[in-house]
């Protein structure tokens, strides 16, 4: 049986297969092999994996953002309501974007134009959507403001993005994602580029804003400090493969594919010892395969310490039960997703 | 930003006042001076009145003197005279500069805004034919000298296929109505706009389409196409304006140049603007007039920098804060 | 924590990458070059007509002011390119004129550059009032128009070819000047400049050995860039005819046939083409280093 696929009526997003590759020089590179997860209503789902591994990628994909070229997605459905974004014309999919999918970004200093005020830039998303006049969307855009609490609204929606602080920035671009009430907010890596304490103050507003709208979120991140702080469920991905999916419990208690624990031990508290020496952190020896010469078999495999010559071959995902899958020979139970 | 304004317009002052000096000096080296001049073109004279004449000038006193003297005359808008056209210098240069002036900034505006037009459209499809158009026409732009372009485009536009008129601003008779005479000094025109006009076109489409590769790579373009807004808003109204922005500063700077290229296309032309007068000064050796067009050009390229600076300033409200 | 005492092990191990990381990678460069095709016919064109320029006027020993045939004669057998309004063979003074017009580009650049290279490197690397003073007087120059600034000087003191080559150098340094005080400012934050400082280096050394070679890339292609320039930039100043009456230069055949050449258009358009051929092949040359030197940054 085949839980993991089986619709369930709170899977606001359902992405099957979905696949992305890229044209490098004539060769074709797989950069996303089909990765299949749900998203329930006011679900948060994290993302984690090593810079390269795809999940910036997946990301686009689901907008269909991908840089094409040369991207371009080969394969896969990707369901909002049951309503499939890989078959909508241009016009259709720009009507999803940033309506029904929101999505902000890692860099905060960069993701704001820098030749227009806060105002602007917010106002011009409103109307886009909406059909207000000019001066109801401004003051919707103070609204919103206020609703990311940005202190004197009135006054911050005249600035421009480079009189504003990273953190204040960010505000912004979740202001700009909430303007039409999305059913997901994608935020890719939205915390990366801010300070600790803004970090969580960030987390903290997605949270209470998620509590109000029920809005779902898709979380991307390298950091697993993020996914404790903010995930329900959590997918771990490696060189273009989902390799496990689980709650965060599960994949925090009992991560059962050795990158997955690889990636929790190169992050386990540190404590100084009693001589006042930091101890190294474990790491995964090696580094990400190069996508261009990829070797048959488990991907993970030339990094792995528990290979075997099984992992030659590519593993299946191993379905362990609702929403849980593992992409290793170690958990062979039969049970393919 | 105001004080950012003045500071500016001091610099300016300062600039100006330095190129009277660098005259002046220049005036010195120059073999002959004025009385010399005066007495050439009264057919020669005797040492005597030679020396009356130097010391009526002033030209006896200490060079420092000299100078403040002649920095008082200059800010006081006399540049002194010639006596071959027999008219002030002030007055020959405002006779000759607006039509260099007029030439200069048509052709820059239109090599801005069709450059940058270019640029962003090559950008759209980076490797397609188009953007393969720009590199070869940016190439030709840096290799062809344009006073010989100039000459080709007389040849094939006025010779050979006489659609436009080969020398000169007006027609002879000039037409009777305003509206017409204003339509001839345009027919006029066309050809030396263009033909300075193309090369400055050729090598800002290249700059363009490169900042616009880089704009539309940013994060910022991005954020504008996850928002869902339309290609043409994302192109014209997010991209536009930070790729245009290279352009007009290079633009700025390239001023002096671009004075320098109209020069080379009245010669050729025949256009009654600064080139032909600084190329019969030069040949007739009438310093007043050779050093008051290099005060001309230089002051309008002051000025006009001052401008530029302003215009990006207003485009980018990154530099307003700064300064 | 850390002990202060204790060696950071990073301080121990990285010196010796820092002295080797600056290094540009000049035989990737040399292969990315060897591997375009257009930059290589630009060389072999430039290679050309340096041959020509040297040794022209031995194998064609006609003298160019010569009067050979009757004046305004279009291309025949006999002048291969026409001959102009004096009868003078149009196409022995294009190969004359290689060498002039040679010389005075590679002279005329390497004084700018000189000059360029000089003031940007002292701004940049002493900064402060130093590079205020001299970016004020590198502004000065930039305001002049630099051609009408260099026809009032070749007017004041006299049109021999040193003074057309102190000219050109005068009027254009400003550009040098500037992309190398950007390259030394972003250079001198480099670490491997503030260990050869530690080391106690001399400045000067600083400059030539440590910073300059690491500016190159830049200013090679610019220069490169630059000669093509200044070919133009003879060419118009001897197409006014202000210029050594001695040498015959492609720019001087141009401008000594301005009232003729509605009559004969060979007069001025086959110096013309040879201009825009050797300033072609300097561009191509020029694109070529740009590729080899970016790759990243290919056909922008």
């Amino acid at each position: 049986m085949d839980d993991s696929l089986e619709t369930k009526e709170d899977a606001v997003l359902r992405v099957m297969n979905l696949s992305v590759d890229f044209d490098v020089k004539g060769n074709n590179v797989s950069i996303l092999s089909k990765v299949n997860f749900g998203l329930g209503l006011g679900e948060t789902l994290g993302i984690v994996g090593e810079s390269g591994c795809g999940k910036s990628m997946t990301a686009l994909a689901l907008l269909r953002m991908v840089p094409s070229p040369p991207g371009k997605i080969s394969d896969g459905e990707v369901l909002l309501n049951n309503l499939d974004l890989m078959t909508l014309s241009q016009k259709e999919i720009k009507k999803i974007r940033g309506k029904e999918i929101s999505m902000i970004f890692q860099e905060p200093m960069t993701s704001l134009n820098p030749v227009f005020t806060v105002g602007n830039q917010l106002v011009e998303t409103i109307l886009e959507h909406k059909d207000l006049s000019r001066a109801d969307a401004l003051k919707e855009a103070i609204e919103l403001l206020r609703l990311v609490q940005i202190p004197a609204p009135e006054q911050r929606i005249k600035e421009y993005p480079h009189q504003l602080s990273g953190g204040m920035r960010q505000r912004i671009m979740i202001a700009m994602a909430l303007v039409c009430e999305p059913k997901v907010l994608i935020a890719d890596e939205p915390t990366t580029a801010l300070d600790v304490t803004v970090q969580a103050q960030i987390f903290d507003l997605l949270k209470e804003i998620q509590a109000k709208t029920q809005m779902s979120i898709i979380l991307i991140t390298h950091d697993f400090g993020a996914i404790t702080e903010m995930a329900d469920r959590v997918i771990v991905m490696y060189a273009g493969y989902k390799v496990e999916e689980g709650t965060l419990d599960e994949i925090r208690n009992s991560p059962l594919h050795p990158y997955t624990q690889g990636l929790l031990r190169s992050m386990l508290v540190i404590k100084p010892d009693s001589s006042g020496f930091k101890m190294p952190l474990p790491e995964i020896p090696g580094s990400v395969p190069d996508l261009l010469n990829r070797q048959p078999g488990c991907p993970f495999g030339p990094r792995c310490s528990q290979a075997t010559v099984k992992c030659r071959s590519m593993p299946p995902n191993f379905n362990l039960g609702f929403k849980r899958s593992v992409k290793c020979w170690l958990v062979d139970n039969g049970r393919v997703e | 930003m105001k004080q950012a304004i003045f500071q500016r317009i001091f610099l300016g002052i300062v600039m100006i006042t330095a190129v009277i000096i660098l005259n002046f000096f220049l005036l010195h080296a120059a073999p002959g001076d004025v009385v010399d001049a005066m007495l050439a073109e009264g057919g020669g004279g005797d040492p005597e009145l030679a020396a009356r004449l130097r010391a009526s000038y002033g030209l006896d006193e200490a060079t420092h003197i000299q100078l403040i003297k002649y920095l008082g005359q200059v800010f006081r808008g006399d540049l002194g005279y010639s006596f071959y056209y027999d008219q002030s210098v002030t007055e020959l240069l405002l006779g000759h500069l607006p039509t260099t002036l007029m030439l200069t900034i048509s052709a820059l505006i239109l090599a801005v805004v069709f450059g940058t037009l270019f640029g962003v459209y090559a950008a759209l499809k980076p490797k397609g034919i188009f953007s393969n158009f720009v590199t070869v026409l940016s190439l030709f732009g840096y290799a062809t000298p344009v006073f010989w372009l100039g000459m080709i485009i007389l040849l094939v536009f006025a010779l050979y296929l006489p659609l436009f008129p080969a020398f000169g601003i007006r027609s002879l008779p000039e037409p009777e109505h305003a509206v017409g005479r204003i339509l001839d000094i345009i027919h006029h025109l066309v050809l030396p706009t263009f033909t300075l006009a193309i090369l400055y076109l050729a090598s800002y489409s290249r700059i363009s389409r490169a900042s616009m590769l880089d704009v539309l790579g940013s994060d910022y373009i991005r954020t504008a196409r996850a928002k869902g807004l339309s290609e043409t808003k994302v192109i014209f109204k997010h991209s536009l304006k930070n790729a245009a922005m290279p352009v007009v500063t290079l633009a700025g700077l390239q001023l002096a140049q671009v004075f320098s290229g109209a020069i080379l296309v009245e010669t050729v032309f025949s256009l009654p603007g600064v080139g032909p007068l600084l190329y019969e000064s030069i040949v007739r050796r009438d310093f007043p007039v050779i050093l008051g067009v290099l005060f001309g050009a230089a002051s309008t390229t002051i000025i006009a920098n001052i401008i530029t600076d302003l215009i990006y300033k207003y485009m980018d409200p990154r530099i307003q804060s700064i300064t | 924590m850390t002990q202060p005492n204790k060696p950071n092990s990073d301080q121990i191990f990285s010196s010796e990458e820092i002295t080797s990381e600056p290094d540009v990678k000049w035989q990737d460069t040399f292969h990315l070059f060897c591997a375009n095709r257009a930059a290589l016919l630009g060389l072999t064109f430039v290679c050309l007509f340096v041959l020509v320029g040297i040794f022209g006027p031995i194998v064609i020993p006609a003298d160019p002011f010569e009067m050979v045939a009757m004046p305004l004669m279009s291309p025949n057998g006999q002048t291969l390119f026409g001959s102009d309004y004096l009868g003078r063979d149009v196409f022995v003074g294009i190969i004359h004129g290689a060498r002039p017009t040679m010389i005075i580009a590679v002279t005329a650049t390497l004084v700018t550059v000189l000059i360029g290279i000089t003031i940007g490197a002292i701004a940049g690397f002493y900064g402060g009032m130093v590079d205020n003073v001299l970016m004020r007087i590198t502004e000065f120059f930039q305001v002049l128009p630099p051609l009408v600034f260099a026809m009032v000087i070749v007017a004041v003191f006299s049109s021999h070819i040193v003074v057309v080559i102190l000219a050109i150098a005068i009027t254009t340094w400003p550009t040098e000047a500037r992309l190398t005080r950007a390259e030394f400012l972003k250079i001198k934050e480099n670490e491997y400049v503030t260990a050869s400082r530690a080391i106690g280096d001399r400045n000067f050394r600083i400059i030539t050995k440590i910073i300059l070679p690491n500016a190159m890339p830049p200013l090679m292609i610019a220069i490169t860039l630059r000669v093509g320039i200044t070919v133009i930039y003879e060419a118009a100043l001897s197409f006014l005819g202000l210029t050594d009456p001695d040498v015959i230069t492609w720019g001087k055949m141009i401008g000594q046939s301005r009232d003729f050449f509605f009559e004969a258009w060979w007069t001025v358009t086959f110096p013309g083409v040879a201009i825009l051929l050797v300033v072609l092949c300097i561009a191509l040359i020029g694109d070529g280093l740009n590729d080899a030197f970016n790759p990243k940054l290919r056909g922008r």
